[in-house]
């Protein structure tokens, strides 16, 4: 396949990494999932997928040394792309187990907690992404387009300078935040139909900077 | 916010497109890849693949057809039929399944639930229930009983209690078959649909009995149900997916209309 880019997908027990590896193949992006922190440091892209609870999944970096291999790589210029748990332990703490995250993003992670019975969690299906602030990642996402969320805790960043777009749950949530290289979404681009194609394309394409 | 979901079940035999009218007279009608394929392109929210091959020695093609798919749909794909164990499960999530459909060995041995909840998260267990309208009675006093086995076997237990016990157990969410409702075309069974939703607090999917457009937006609107589960429907070619979408969403039901 032509202009083929090979993102490294980070394996830390958490989730379906293939179903990411198979969307990334359909745009051209070739992948390999490893658990080898030392595969962070020469990788072109990285993606750091997940589903899971963030108690864990941090356990589960830690142990393999691969939350440091994960700061040095962000810290080199390395495109990083988080989805979902990917996203929310890139803040400093989660509610959900209470555990301190990688504070890549400085923020919070909080429940979905609703007086309302009929309002659901965890969030679960598809919602509008909604782009307060242009990224390259977001290039031609419109309003009114949908992406496939799960999740029952929600991204919080103490500062709106680093949200790229909004969803509306009941309240409205920062649903993609980015600083420099690293970008990370609340939804689930690799399920997400052809519009979230599109932003695995864009990343195989992305040179870090915004 | 949040939108409702169409979802489009395919009953797989022996790796094959199959379609029952109320349980029995199952029939092929293709390819499972190509039509999950076709679907996804035409808009289709969620896809769900029930195994009702019989014998257990090609349960294993199951597997290829999900792979298949996997490679080509990238919208959730949830499977079911034949679950057993979280070996079952795992085994299809790694063959490229999202969510896993649990239905009879659930209700022979309820801890399937929580062990497949804790193994691959709440989010990603579907409790699948297939449900029979019956006399109130001490034993189902919602006046409605689940059944297993295809919907051969009564158990004796009541729907709603089971839907109930089901979430407590960590279901992520529910399918609600009606038996009598099933491949009929009359709509959906809306009381039961209703009544269900509104006691618990996970997502409700309406099952059994879509024939027209407007069953869908009862089943979405007087049903309270989070997603529509159609089959016949569009198996024959009487409706497209991007057709019924459209449908719903001029009749004041919020969908995902860009894809």
């Amino acid at each position: 396949m032509e202009n083929q880019v090979l993102a490294v997908i980070i394996d830390y027990d958490a989730g379906n990494l293939r179903s990411v590896e198979r969307a990334c193949r359909e745009v051209g992006v070739s992948a390999e999932i490893t658990a080898d922190p030392d595969r962070l440091a020469t990788a072109d892209r990285i993606i750091f997928p997940g589903v899971g609870a963030a108690g864990s999944a941090m356990k589960s970096l830690r142990a393999r040394g691969m939350d440091e291999a994960l700061r040095e790589a962000i810290a080199s210029g390395t495109p990083v792309l988080g989805i979902c748990l990917g996203l929310q332990i890139s803040l400093d703490h989660s509610e959900e187990n209470d555990t301190d995250t990688l504070g890549l993003i400085p923020g919070q992670v909080r429940r979905f907690a609703f007086d309302r019975p009929d309002l659901k969690v965890p969030h679960m299906g598809w919602n509008e992404v909604r782009v307060v602030r242009p990224h390259p990642l977001l290039e031609g996402v419109e309003p009114g387009d949908e992406f496939y969320f799960v999740h029952g805790y929600y991204p919080q960043p103490a500062s709106p300078d680093e949200v790229f777009a909004v969803t509306d749950y009941e309240i409205e949530f920062a649903c993609a935040l980015g600083r420099g290289n690293y970008f990370g979404m609340q939804c689930h681009p690799e399920k997400s139909g052809r519009i979230g194609l599109d932003v695995l394309a864009r990343f195989g394409r992305w040179d870090g900077s915004c | 916010m949040l939108s409702k979901r169409l979802i489009a079940c395919l009953d797989v035999r022996d790796g094959k497109l199959a379609k029952s009218v109320k349980f029995v007279d199952t029939k092929d009608i293709g390819d499972p890849v190509e039509k999950a394929r076709e679907y996804y392109l035409d808009g289709l929210d969620e896809l769900v693949f029930y195994d009702i091959t019989a014998s257990s020695d090609k349960r294993s093609i199951m597997l290829d057809v999900v792979e298949a798919v996997a490679e080509q749909v990238f919208i959730p794909l949830s499977v079911g039929g034949g679950v057993r164990s979280v070996q079952d499960a795992t085994d299809l999530r790694l063959a490229g399944a999202e969510k896993i459909n649990v239905n009879s060995a659930a209700v022979q041995r309820p801890a399937l639930i929580a062990e497949c909840a804790e193994s691959i998260g709440n989010q990603n267990v579907v409790l699948s229930m297939d449900i029979r309208a019956v006399e109130r009675s001490e034993v189902c006093p919602s006046g409605y009983e689940i059944v297993i086995n295809g919907g051969r076997t009564p158990v004796g237990r009541d729907a709603l209690a089971w839907a109930l016990e089901g979430e407590r157990l960590g279901a992520g969410e529910l399918v609600v078959n009606s038996i009598d409702a099933d491949g009929t075309r009359d709509g959906y069974e809306l009381t039961l649909t209703r009544m269900i939703s509104e006691a618990v607090r996970i997502p409700v999917i309406a099952s059994g009995g879509a024939g027209t457009p407007d069953h869908l937006v009862d089943a979405l609107t007087t049903g309270k149900a989070d997603a529509a589960l159609v089959a016949s429907m569009v198996h024959y070619g009487d409706y497209r997916v991007s057709e019924l979408k459209r449908y719903l969403h001029e009749h004041g039901v919020k969908m995902r209309m860009h894809w």
